[in-house]
């Protein structure tokens, strides 16, 4: 059953080995349990702890050994030794969260009940470790070894998550009247002030430090309250480029992790990752970079891992890999942000990219503009027609969205290229708000990592084609409905032959209609979830189509339309994803259910989808949608999804 | 805008005139080329990458010159591929920003680049921008006057400050107007006097602008307009033959003389901008 692509019943798939490791009777309950922990408890469980403790079992299996004990934390656990291993994950919070208590009228109370009467500044993230306390300790125990060596990492990080967004569940259920069924099912999410405080602030530059250091304080906790940071430093331990925070701010830290990373590499072990408290590092060291992603968004160490390769390969597309190589070979000390001057505001456009969360990135896959066949058939046509010579790919985005491609055959693109070329065109924005035509180097990591190509770049004005040779677009206006046509080349002299193809090109395609049916298509964005299937309980969901590496999805409107809505909706797919890949489980199909929402994730060998819909939503319901998802896809493949394109 | 219809040029004859921007990184050859081409000015413009590519007409009484403008990225990586932007130009603006000293003498490099690698007949523009930070905007006497590219010329002859116009003075004047300028909120770091010297020294259009406030902006490429000798104006494509990036050099139009120019270069006639 776990190979059928038939999707039949997918409810009754997705046997972790996680479940059976710990022997867990219940194949319903363990379904459940297994993933998502975070959120699974329903308002009775977390008030009745008795009945909740033993459900808690399986959402602690991935903790961590635990850790050399700090006598902060010990001091802080008061005589619980047994709960040591699996509070660890909450402790950091501590420091930065102790004020949110407040927020929480009902904390108290419920401390109380559960006969915590230790420091109230603790009580709030005690409350997990507290209640699941020694039942935990044998499945910690068994389950721990596990992590530390392969996979360690993606089990680990996601217990940060796991334990404080339990926490913060039952606090929120408790902190809410019982009656509330009716708000509840408009959210998809619990509550919690404290994450949206800290999302709001998370794209807030960090203050510059004052020359007397009077703000040394305010800085370092602004600095510090970030959800997530991004470190690159030279092996030589030189600061290359920092997410948060000027040179005089990072230099320790740049020092502290370069000093941890050396003493792993001076041992002959390579350091990957660890976890303080709530916040997991990953470490990757490349050649001559170490890059280091610190997250308190739960994220995989997998996926922090591609974030990374994401940097590094923008670091190579600006350099490309020999001249870097030789950079370092002749100086190890060299600095690198001399010759990456320019490009910090791409590795920050990527890196907010990552913190709002996106759906491309965590998929590995493009997302295409919806057109029908025929109509693409028709761009392709005209892409092939007014090919130049010199062209190798050539393409047609449409806000961030590809509508077409023209390559050779011998050449597919590679979906970290096009993610750099697709941030520095619509996130970055340099090259939009510059206007007119540019004509720009750069490395393709993924089809060559040792040579330069020569992108031109225009921007058209759907609305007014003929404007947009003369004038600069106005940077703010209609950034959504830009198209762009980039034609890439070999040759560094091409501008003007690769121009001339952009003329001709738009004139076909003004003349075959298809500007105006791009110009609707982004008009139109992407189907709702009801349009595509009619009465569906699901609010989002994420399909992706192995073999062309692409992906599909449906509008964020209504449900998802603020920034924060749509990162904790990532943080879902997030976790799911973490399921579904975490090695060696190879999951088919993955529910979970927590008090606000319900989510399914399924994989076979042609396709993965991630669905999530309200609570009150049946499984059966929502197995029911996703094989309706998957019928549409199939009816619609060629229009969401190029396959092949034009190839000459 | 500049851009009057062509029709209504239509009996003036019509060239285009390759130029290319060259300068330190953040020195302000976007936010310049913004505001000529749009008049339009964004505070804290993110880097240019690569190089953009940008047309703007300018119309003088005689004739109309499309300029094809090169706008590069001043990043040193890029510094390679500057050689494939100025090839053919009629026309160079060599931006430096007048907060930072460091900036003139990369400029200064850029200079004599050109000078040793670009078309012997190129019209070079030296330009320091930023000249809303500086505390008194009259000290950057010839900016005010600079509204021709006979300006240049009638100020080193008229010798307001022609005596400082020797490579050994640069130092004395550099000096001497730090003090003036050094009241509060001048960010000033690069005297006019000096730039101005050094510009009457190599031959070179000199003026101070802000692409902030859209001081002497159009005056700058109304000047080069008129700058460019009309031997090297050969029908709309221009000498630069425009297939190319690069292509073969211009031979046949001579090194500029500017000062003997100036008579040349035709009454004062501003963009409409």
């Amino acid at each position: 059953m776990d190979g059928s692509v038939e999707p039949q019943t997918p409810v009754s798939l997705g046997n972790s080995p996680a479940n059976s490791a710990n022997g867990v009777p219940e194949q319903d309950n363990s379904i459940d349990k297994k993933d998502f922990g975070s959120h699974m408890t329903n308002e009775e469980q977390g008030r009745a702890q008795s009945t909740s403790t033993g459900e808690e079992q399986p959402s602690r299996e991935g903790t961590p050994p635990p850790l050399p004990p700090r006598p902060k934390n010990l001091q802080l656990l008061d005589g619980r030794p047994q709960t040591s291993g699996s509070s660890k994950p909450s402790r950091p919070a501590l420091q930065s969260k102790a004020t949110t208590q407040l927020s929480f009228a009902d904390t108290q109370s419920y401390s109380d009940e559960s006969k915590d009467t230790s420091s109230s500044d603790a009580s709030k993230q005690k409350i997990g470790p507290n209640r699941s306390g020694s039942e935990a300790d044998d499945s910690a125990s068994v389950k721990s070894y596990v992590p530390t060596l392969e996979v360690g990492g993606d089990t680990e990080s996601l217990l940060g998550e796991v334990l404080t967004g339990h926490d913060k569940t039952i606090l929120k259920s408790l902190g809410r009247p019982f009656d509330s069924t009716s708000g509840r099912s408009e959210r998809m999410f619990p509550d919690d002030p404290e994450f949206e405080i800290a999302f709001e602030h998370e794209f807030d530059e960090v203050e510059e430090m004052k020359a007397d250091g009077s703000n040394e304080e305010a800085v370092m906790n602004h600095w510090r309250s970030k959800l997530k940071h991004f470190l690159i430093l030279s092996s030589a331990g030189k600061p290359i480029y920092s997410r948060h925070g000027d040179d005089q701010l990072i230099t320790n830290y740049i020092g502290v992790v370069q000093t941890i990373i050396s003493f792993y590499q001076g041992a002959n072990d390579v350091l990957r990752g660890f976890t303080a408290g709530e916040v997991r590092f990953v470490v990757m060291s490349k050649g001559p970079l170490n890059l280091v992603a610190i997250t308190r968004l739960g994220e995989s160490d997998s996926q922090l891992r591609s974030q990374l390769d994401a940097l590094y390969m923008q670091i190579l597309s600006t350099l490309t890999l020999p001249s870097m190589e030789k950079m370092f070979s002749n100086r190890p000390s060299y600095d690198l942000r001399r010759p990456l001057q320019g490009t910090e505001m791409l590795l920050s456009a990527l890196a907010d990219g990552f913190t709002r969360g996106s759906p491309s990135t965590l998929l590995s896959a493009l997302e295409c503009l919806k057109l029908r066949k025929s109509h693409r058939q028709a761009i392709n046509n005209a892409l092939l027609k007014t090919r130049s010579q010199n062209l190798l790919y050539g393409l047609i985005v449409a806000s961030g969205k590809l509508v077409s491609v023209v390559r050779p055959k011998k050449h597919s693109l590679h979906p970290g290229d096009l993610h750099l070329i697709f941030n520095m065109l619509f996130e970055a924005g340099s090259v939009k708000a510059g206007g007119g035509e540019n004509w720009i180097p750069l490395c393709l990591p993924g089809f060559n990592n040792t040579g330069y190509l020569y992108m031109y770049v225009s921007f058209l004005n759907l609305e007014n084609l003929s404007e947009q040779v003369e004038e600069r677009p106005s940077s703010s206006a209609a950034a959504q409905d830009e198209v762009a046509i980039l034609l890439i080349s070999a040759n560094k002299e091409g501008f003007f032959e690769l121009r001339q193809m952009r003329d001709d090109l738009v004139e076909q395609l003004q003349k075959n209609g298809s500007i105006d049916l791009i110009r609707t298509a982004v008009k139109k964005g992407r189907p709702s979830c009801t349009d595509i299937v009619p009465g569906s309980p699901i609010r989002h969901f994420l399909y992706k189509s192995r073999g062309n590496v692409q992906f599909t999805m449906p509008s964020f409107e209504p449900f998802f339309a603020t920034a924060l809505d749509r990162r904790r909706l990532i943080n879902l797919y997030n976790t799911l994803h973490t399921h579904m890949h975490a090695r060696p489980t190879h999951l088919k199909v993955h529910h979970s259910t927590s008090t606000t929402n319900i989510s399914l994730a399924w994989i076979t060998p042609l396709f993965e989808l991630y669905c999530v819909a309200p609570s009150p939503t049946s499984r059966a319901a929502l197995a029911q949608t996703a094989n309706k998802i998957i019928q549409w896809v199939r009816r619609e493949e060629e229009r969401v999804f190029i396959i092949g394109g034009a190839v000459f | 805008m500049v851009a009057d219809s062509g029709a209504a040029s239509g009996p003036k004859p019509s060239s285009s005139v390759k130029l290319v921007l060259l300068g330190e990184a953040a020195v302000g050859k976007s936010s310049l080329v913004m505001r000529f081409v749009n008049n339009d000015f964004q505070e804290n413009k993110e880097p240019t990458i690569g190089a953009a590519f940008l047309t703007q007409k300018c119309n003088l009484p005689t004739r109309t010159i499309k300029f094809e403008i090169w706008d590069t990225a001043g990043q040193e990586r890029f510094a390679s591929l500057a050689p494939m932007y100025y090839r053919n130009a009629q026309a160079a603006l060599v931006v430096y920003d007048i907060t930072k000293a460091a900036s003139l003498t990369k400029a200064q490099h850029w200079v004599a680049e050109l000078q040793r690698q670009a078309s012997p007949g190129i019209v070079i523009a030296l330009v320091g921008n930023k000249s809303d930070l500086a505390a008194s905007p009259n000290n950057s006497g010839s900016s005010s006057s600079g509204g021709s590219g006979g300006a240049l010329s009638d100020a080193s002859t008229a010798g307001d400050d022609g005596d400082a116009a020797s490579s050994t003075a640069v130092g004395d004047g550099d000096d001497g107007d730090e003090d003036e300028e050094g009241e509060g909120g001048d960010a000033r770091k690069v005297a006019t006097k000096v730039a101005k010297a050094y510009a009457d020294e190599e031959g070179l259009l000199f003026f101070e602008t802000s692409a902030k406030t859209g001081l002497n902006v159009a005056e700058v490429f109304t000047a080069i307009a008129n700058a460019i000798p009309e031997t090297s104006l050969k029908g709309p494509r221009g000498v630069g033959g425009q297939t190319h990036l690069g292509g073969g050099r211009q031979e046949d139009a001579a090194r500029v003389n500017l000062t003997g120019g100036r008579d040349a270069a035709g009454p004062k006639e501003g963009c409409a901008c």
